[in-house]
C-alpha cells in the first residue's frame, strides 16, 4: 500500500512540474495583460510604468524563472488585478465551490442511483423508459441554457426560490458554509441541481446498466433460491456489486464538478472559483490562471488515489499491493 | 456543536422573523439590492483605475470635485476653484464637513491623499497620471493650492477622479482597506459594510453625511456578470435595480408594468480606426490578391468609407434603438464638442462615386478586425459594416477576436511594436467627460514622450490638429478651450481620422417605485437612486 502511493505522488510530481511549464507558456502567448488591466485613457508613460511594476517588461524566460523560483517556495505569485496571492485567492473562493460540488454530487447519488436500480430491476416498466428517455435530455441539455430555465421556472415564474447568489455564510471549524440555514439550502438548490443534471443521467446509466448485469448472475439467483428477502439482495447484493464504477467514474466526476463549474456559478452567479477563473482569463491575470490550473491538477491527482483507495474497500478482489508488483 | 445548535437557532429565528421582512418591504423597502455587471478589485479607492472600483468608492471617499450626471463638474469636497494664473489653481474646501468616525476633513486629508494616489503598490492600473506634475501646498486649513509647470486647464478635471482618503489611512495598504481597516472612513454619503470578493459590496449610510441622509438602511451591490442572469434576478425580486440591460431584454422590461427602464446616451462611441501611416497596409489586397498602396491614406476613400456605413440602420436593427448615430467623438453637448459635426448620412452612389473619383472604380479587398463581448454587439456591429463595404465594391472578410487578444494585437502586433491591423471596431468612452480626452489618446499624433497619441491605433497625424490640440491643453479659459476642441473635432473628422458611427446608451432598470438617474458615464451611484 505505502509502496503504491509513494509511487503514485512521483508520478502526481512529475505531472505537476510538465503542467506547471505547459501552462505558464500556454497563457503567455494569448496577449499582454497591461491592455486589459490598464485604463484606456492613460498615457505610453503610464503603460510602460506600470508594466515596470507588475514586472510583464522583462522577457518571457526570465518571467518564467522568477515565477519558478517562488513556485518552489509555494508561492504561485500576486494576481495582477487583485493585487493579492493568487492561491490565497482561490482557496478563498473555493469553499463555496465545494460546497456546490457537493450538493451536486449528493444530488446525483441521491436521484440517480434509486432511478436507475429501479430502470434496471424493472427494464420493461413504463416508468424505466420514461426515466431513460429523460436521462438522455439530462446528457443533451446545454448546462447554461437549463441554468437559465431554472431560473425562469423557480425563481421567475414561480418564485419559489432565489435566482442569484449564495445564502448566508457561517463559520463553523474555520470553514465557511451556507449549508446550515434554510436559506443557503434555497441558494444551493438551483445551481446545485443544474450542475448536477448531467451526472444524475450519468448514475442513472450506470446503475441500470450495472444492475441489469447483476440481477442475472449466480450469486443473485443463489441468493433468491435460498430465500433472501428482496430488499437485502438488492440493497446488499446487487448495490454492492454495481457501486465500483459508479464510485469510479463520480470520483473522476466530482474533480470535475469542482474545477469546471464555471458555466454554473456564471449564471447563477455563484461566488466561487469557477467565477473567479472566468474573470481572470478575460483579463489576462495569468497568476491566477496558473495557480487555478495549478489547484486543479493537485485535487485531480488526489481524487485519482483516494478513488484507487476506495476503490479497494469496496471490491476484496482489488488489492493495491499488487498494482505495485 | 455549539456553533451548529447555534446557527440552526438562528435560521429558525430568521424563518420566523421572515414574515416580519416581508411587512417591513411592503412599508417601503429600506434595503436598496442593485446588480452590477462588472466585479471590481478592490474598495482601495487608489489601488485601480477602473470603472466599477472608482463607482463603488465614490460612495464612500468622495473627491474635491464631483461629476453631474452628465459629467459637467460641481462642487464636492472643493466648494469652489478658481485659476490664480495660468499654472496655478486655488481650491477652497467645504467646511464642517467630517469623517464617518467624527475626525474633521482638512487640507491635510487632501495633501495625504495626494501622496498616495500615485504610489500605491503593484497597482493594475494607478491614478499616477492625474497628480503627476501637480504641486499641493496647503495654505490654510481649508485651501489648498496647486502648482504646476505647464498651463495645466485639466487640473480640477483630474481630482475629479478620485476620492480624498483621511489623512490617518495614508499608510494603510490596499488588503486592509478591503477588509475596511482604515475605520475612519470617508466622508461619503455611505460606509463600508461588509465586501466579498467577487460577490457583494454591502454598504450602510452615514448618518451624519454633509450632504444629508439617504434614504436607504443598506445598500446592497451585487456583481452579477451574466446579463440574462441580472435580468431574472431583477424580474425574481431578488434585485431592486439593474444595470447595463442587455438592448435586446430593453423592450420587454419597458413593456413590464412592475418595471421601469431609465436611459441616456453614453460617453461612449463605436469607431473604426484604420491605417493611416504604412504604405502597404496588411490586410488590404487588391480585387486579384495583388499588394497595392494602402489606399485608406486617400481621403476620398476615407469620405466613402464613411458614407458606406448605414448608421441609422445599426442604430434601428442591430442595437435595437438602444443608440444614437454618431457624427464625432462625444455626443452633442458634451465639453470640446462641434456644433457643425452632424452623422455622415448613408449614400452609397456618392461612395461609389467618391471610390472611382479616388482610382479604385472596382474597390479592393479588406479585412475588418474587432474584439469579441467588449462592445455592445460588437460582433454584429463589424459584421454588418462588412456588408455595407462589400456592396460599396469592396470585398470584405471580417475577424474577431477575444478581447484580450484583440488589444494587444491592435496595439502593437505589428513589426516593430507597430498596430497590427488595417481597419479595426472600438470604443472609447470619455471619462472625463470632454474631448481633450478623446481627442488626445486617439488622435493625435503617436508621441510617447509627450505622452499624445497613446491609443491612436491608426496612427492617425496631421500637424494642423496636433497644434490646435497643443493650444487647446493649454488654454485654461473654458471658453476658449471649448472653442479650440471644437475646432479640432471639425479638423479630425473633416479629414476622417476616424470614422465613428454610434453613441451607445446607457441603461438601467428598476423595480417600480425605485428611480434611477441616468448617468452619462456609466456609473451605477446608490446617491442617484431614490423613491419614487
Amino acid at each position: 500500500m505505502l509502496a503504491f502511493i509513494l509511487r503514485r505522488l512521483a508520478q502526481a510530481l512529475f505531472v505537476i512540474a510538465a503542467m506547471l511549464v505547459i501552462v505558464f507558456f500556454g497563457v503567455n502567448v494569448v496577449g499582454d495583460p497591461i491592455y486589459m488591466l490598464i485604463s484606456p485613457e492613460m498615457d505610453q508613460q503610464q503603460i510602460a510604468e506600470t508594466a515596470r511594476q507588475l514586472g510583464l517588461d522583462r522577457p518571457i524566460w526570465e518571467q518564467f524563472l522568477v515565477f519558478l523560483k517562488n513556485a518552489v517556495q509555494g508561492d504561485l505569485g500576486r494576481s495582477f488585478v487583485h493585487g493579492e496571492s493568487a492561491i490565497k485567492l482561490i482557496l478563498s473562493r473555493m469553499p463555496a465551490t465545494l460546497e456546490l460540488a457537493f450538493v451536486a454530487l449528493f444530488m446525483a447519488i441521491v436521484i440517480g442511483l434509486p432511478l436507475g436500480l429501479y430502470a434496471g430491476l424493472k427494464p420493461e416498466s413504463r416508468l424505466s423508459r420514461f426515466i431513460m428517455a429523460v436521462s438522455i435530455l439530462g446528457f443533451s441539455l446545454p448546462t447554461f441554457w437549463v441554468g437559465l430555465m431554472l431560473i425562469l421556472t423557480f425563481a421567475v415564474g414561480l418564485g419559489w426560490l432565489p435566482a442569484t447568489g449564495r445564502g448566508p455564510t457561517v463559520s463553523i471549524f474555520g470553514l465557511e458554509t451556507s449549508l446550515l440555514t434554510l436559506k443557503g439550502w434555497q441558494h444551493v438548490a438551483l445551481p446545485a441541481l443544474n450542475l448536477a443534471l448531467l451526472k444524475i443521467s450519468l448514475v442513472i446509466r450506470l446503475a441500470r446498466a450495472g444492475a441489469r448485469e447483476a440481477a442475472l448472475m449466480d450469486y443473485v439467483k443463489f441468493a433468491r433460491a435460498k430465500g433472501l428477502s428482496q430488499s437485502r439482495i438488492i440493497g446488499v447484493h446487487i448495490l454492492k456489486n454495481i457501486m465500483i464504477p459508479i464510485v469510479t467514474v463520480l470520483g473522476l466526476e466530482f474533480g470535475s464538478l469542482v474545477a469546471f463549474s464555471v458555466v454554473t456559478e456564471t449564471i447563477f452567479a455563484w461566488p466561487g472559483m469557477g467565477r473567479l477563473l472566468l474573470e481572470a482569463i478575460t483579463r489576462l491575470d495569468r497568476p491566477v490562471i496558473v495557480a487555478y490550473v495549478m489547484v486543479v491538477v493537485v485535487l485531480f491527482v488526489a481524487i485519482n488515489l483516494l478513488v484507487d483507495m476506495v476503490y479497494s474497500a469496496l471490491d476484496p478482489r482489488v488489492r493495491l499491493t499488487e498494482a505495485t508488483s | 456543536m455549539t456553533t451548529i445548535t447555534k446557527s440552526i437557532a438562528a435560521a429558525k429565528a430568521a424563518a420566523l422573523a421572515a414574515p416580519l421582512v416581508l411587512l417591513a418591504g411592503a412599508t417601503g423597502a429600506q434595503e436598496l439590492k442593485i446588480g452590477l455587471s462588472a466585479e471590481l478589485s478592490s474598495l482601495d479607492p487608489h489601488y485601480h483605475n477602473l470603472t466599477p472600483n472608482n463607482m463603488l468608492a465614490r460612495h464612500i471617499y468622495e473627491p474635491l470635485v464631483g461629476q453631474d450626471e452628465k459629467q459637467a463638474l460641481k462642487p464636492l469636497l472643493a466648494e469652489s476653484w478658481k485659476a490664480i494664473d495660468d499654472t496655478t489653481w486655488e481650491f477652497k474646501l467645504r467646511k464642517n464637513v467630517k469623517f464617518h468616525d467624527g475626525t474633521p476633513f482638512t487640507a491635510d486629508d487632501v495633501i495625504a491623499t495626494m501622496q498616495r494616489a500615485p504610489n500605491v503598490p503593484k497597482s493594475p492600473s494607478s491614478f499616477s497620471a492625474y497628480v503627476r506634475g501637480k504641486e499641493f501646498t496647503k495654505v490654510d486649513d481649508f485651501t489648498v493650492r496647486v502648482k504646476t509647470a505647464t498651463p495645466a486647464p485639466l487640473v480640477p478635471t483630474d481630482l475629479s477622479t478620485f476620492g480624498i482618503i483621511p489623512a490617518k489611512c495614508k499608510d494603510t495598504t490596499t488588503e486592509d482597506f478591503n477588509l475596511g481597516k482604515c475605520t475612519t472612513g470617508g466622508t461619503g454619503a455611505y460606509k463600508q459594510a461588509e465586501y466579498v470578493a467577487g460577490d457583494r459590496v454591502v454598504l450602510t449610510p452615514n448618518e451624519s453625511y454633509w450632504g444629508g441622509k439617504e434614504p436607504w438602511s443598506k445598500v446592497t451591490f451585487r456583481m452579477i456578470t451574466s446579463a440574462p442572469t441580472r435580468v431574472a434576478a431583477l424580474l425574481a425580486g431578488d434585485l431592486d435595480v439593474i444595470e447595463n440591460v442587455p438592448t435586446s431584454d430593453v423592450a420587454r422590461l419597458k413593456g413590464d408594468a412592475k418595471l421601469s427602464v431609465a436611459s441616456t446616451v453614453s460617453n461612449r462611441v463605436i469607431y473604426f480606426h484604420m491605417d493611416h501611416f504604412r504604405e502597404v497596409s496588411p490586410f488590404i489586397k487588391g480585387k486579384d490578391g495583388s499588394e497595392i498602396k494602402n489606399p485608406l491614406r486617400n481621403l476620398k476613400v476615407r469620405q466613402a468609407l464613411s458614407m458606406a456605413i448605414n448608421r441609422p440602420g445599426i442604430v434601428d436593427r442591430i442595437m435595437e434603438k438602444e443608440a444614437i448615430p454618431a457624427g464625432q467623438l462625444l455626443p452633442d453637448g458634451f465639453f470640446g464638442t462641434s456644433k457643425k459635426l452632424k452623422p455622415v448620412a448613408f449614400d452609397l452612389n456618392g461612395a461609389k462615386k467618391l471610390l472611382a473619383e479616388a482610382g479604385y472604380p472596382n474597390g479592393f479587398k479588406m479585412k475588418l478586425h474587432g474584439p469579441i463581448n467588449r462592445y455592445l454587439n460588437d460582433t454584429k456591429i463589424i459584421e454588418a459594416v462588412a456588408q455595407m463595404f462589400s456592396r460599396l465594391g469592396i470585398e470584405t472578410e471580417v475577424e474577431t477576436l477575444p478581447a484580450a487578444n484583440f488589444f494587444t494585437r491592435a496595439s502593437q502586433g505589428g513589426q516593430g511594436n507597430v498596430p497590427e491591423f488595417s481597419f479595426i471596431l472600438v470604443g472609447w468612452g470619455a471619462g472625463t467627460g470632454e474631448s481633450s480626452d478623446s481627442l488626445k489618446a486617439l488622435l493625435a499624433t503617436f508621441d510617447p514622450a509627450k505622452g499624445m497619441g497613446a491609443t491612436n491605433r491608426g496612427r492617425y497625424s496631421n500637424p494642423t490638429f496636433d497644434a490646435k490640440v497643443d493650444e487647446a491643453l493649454r488654454t485654461v479659459d473654458d471658453a476658449k478651450r471649448d472653442a479650440a476642441l471644437a475646432e479640432a473635432m471639425d479638423i479630425s473628422m473633416n479629414d476622417v481620422g476616424l470614422i465613428p458611427t454610434h453613441y451607445q446608451l446607457n441603461t438601467w432598470a428598476s423595480r417600480k417605485g425605485v428611480k434611477v438617474q441616468a448617468r452619462t458615464d456609466e456609473y451605477t451611484l446608490a446617491t442617484g437612486i431614490r423613491k419614487d
